[in-house]
C-alpha cells in the first residue's frame, strides 16, 4: 500500500482551493442572507436558529472536502482535532487562523478565538437587531463537521466584536464521542 | 491669525430627497434658531443643485448657492445622494477633501448588510468620524 502523503500545511491548502471569487463577494453574499432572513423571520432568536441549522447543514458536507483535500491522519484526541480545526480547517476555508485556548480540566471543552473574520467586515448592528449572533453559521459548521466524524458538541459564542469585544471567541463543548457503528447487523 | 468661530451645517440628502443624515459641524456655539435656519436653507438650495447636478460629470459642486454671508457646497454621489455643506467662506480644497473623505465613509455605511439605503444613519462610529473630519478640513 502507497505510503499516505504528509499532511499539507494550512497555507498549501489556502492556496490550493481554487480561489475563483473575491473575498468581498463573499462577505456581502452572507450579509445579504442574513438581510433576508431578517426580512422573512422578523425574530432575532429565529435567526439565529436557522444561521445555526444553516451552518450544521454546511459543515456535515464541508468535512468531506476538508479530509480530502488535506491528508489528515486521524487525530489521537479532542485537543489535536481541535488544533487541526483551528489552524487548517478555519485557515482553508476562510483564510484567518483561529487559536485554541482555555481548556477545561478534562480536556473536553475549549475556546476558538478568532482575531480577525472576513464574514463582518463593515457589518454594524443595528438598534433593532441586538440579539443577533451574526456568525451563528461558524458555530453550526464546526457542530456538523464533528458530528460527521462521531463527536457530539455544543457550541456558544462567549465574545463578539459587533458587541463591542475585541475579538471572536466561540466555547466548543464536547458531549459525547460516539464509537463507530456497522450499518449491517453481523449475524443477519 | 486667531481661529476663527465657523459656522457650518452638513447634511446627507438621499436621491429620494430624504435627509438621512445631519450635522452641525461648525466651532461656534450651537444655537437652536440658527440651526433651523441652516436647515431651511440647505433645503431651499436643492432645487439649484438638481439642476447643476446634471450639467456637469464632476462629483464636486463647488458653491451652488449663497445666503447673506453663508455659502452652500455641495458634492454629488453616483447614487445621487447629496451632501450639502453650508458654510461661511472657506478654503474650497478643504471642503473638496473633506467631501471624499466622507464619501468613503458612506460607502462603508452602505456595504453594512443590516443598514436600508435610503433610511437614516445612526452610527455614532460615522457620527463621530464626521464630526473629526470637519475639525480637521474645516
Amino acid at each position: 500500500m502507497p505510503p499516505l502523503t504528509t499532511p499539507k500545511s494550512g497555507d498549501a491548502l489556502f492556496a490550493s482551493v481554487e480561489r475563483v471569487q473575491n473575498a468581498e463577494l463573499f462577505t456581502l453574499t452572507y450579509g445579504a442572507i442574513v438581510r433576508q432572513l431578517l426580512t422573512d423571520l422578523e425574530e432575532v432568536e429565529e435567526v439565529n436558529k436557522q444561521l445555526d441549522q444553516m451552518g450544521y447543514n454546511i459543515g456535515t458536507r464541508l468535512v468531506d472536502e476538508f479530509l480530502a483535500k488535506s491528508n489528515v491522519s486521524n487525530c489521537a484526541d479532542f485537543k489535536e482535532t481541535a488544533d487541526t480545526i483551528a489552524k487548517l480547517g478555519f485557515k482553508m476555508f476562510l483564510g484567518v487562523t483561529a487559536t485554541v485556548t482555555n481548556w477545561d480540566a478534562e480536556g473536553t471543552t475549549c475556546s476558538f478565538v478568532l482575531e480577525d473574520n472576513p464574514l463582518v467586515d463593515f457589518v454594524e448592528l443595528p438598534d433593532t437587531c441586538q440579539g443577533l449572533q451574526y456568525c451563528n453559521v461558524l458555530s453550526g459548521v464546526i457542530r456538523g463537521a464533528l458530528e460527521m466524524v462521531s463527536m457530539k458538541t455544543e457550541v456558544t459564542w462567549v465574545r463578539d466584536m459587533l458587541r463591542g469585544d475585541d475579538a471572536y471567541e466561540m466555547r466548543v463543548k464536547l458531549t459525547k464521542q460516539v464509537p463507530e457503528e456497522y450499518p449491517y447487523k453481523d449475524d443477519d | 491669525m486667531s481661529d476663527m468661530a465657523s459656522t457650518a451645517c452638513f447634511v446627507i440628502v438621499s436621491k429620494n430627497d430624504i435627509p438621512i443624515y445631519d450635522a452641525e459641524v461648525g466651532s461656534a456655539p450651537k444655537k437652536e434658531d440658527q440651526a433651523y435656519q441652516h436647515q431651511f436653507i440647505l433645503h431651499a438650495a436643492l432645487d439649484v443643485v438638481q439642476d447643476l447636478a446634471w450639467a456637469t460629470s464632476a462629483m464636486f459642486l463647488k458653491s451652488v448657492d449663497r445666503f447673506n454671508d453663508l455659502v452652500v457646497s455641495v458634492y454629488v454621489t453616483a447614487g445621487h445622494t447629496r451632501f450639502m455643506l453650508l458654510h461661511d467662506s472657506r478654503s474650497e480644497d478643504g471642503i473638496k477633501s473633506f467631501f471624499q473623505e466622507v464619501h468613503e465613509l458612506y460607502i462603508k455605511i452602505f456595504l453594512n448588510p443590516l443598514y436600508l439605503p435610503g433610511s437614516r444613519i445612526t452610527s455614532s462610529h460615522f457620527n463621530t468620524k464626521v464630526r473629526a473630519l470637519a475639525r480637521k478640513y474645516l
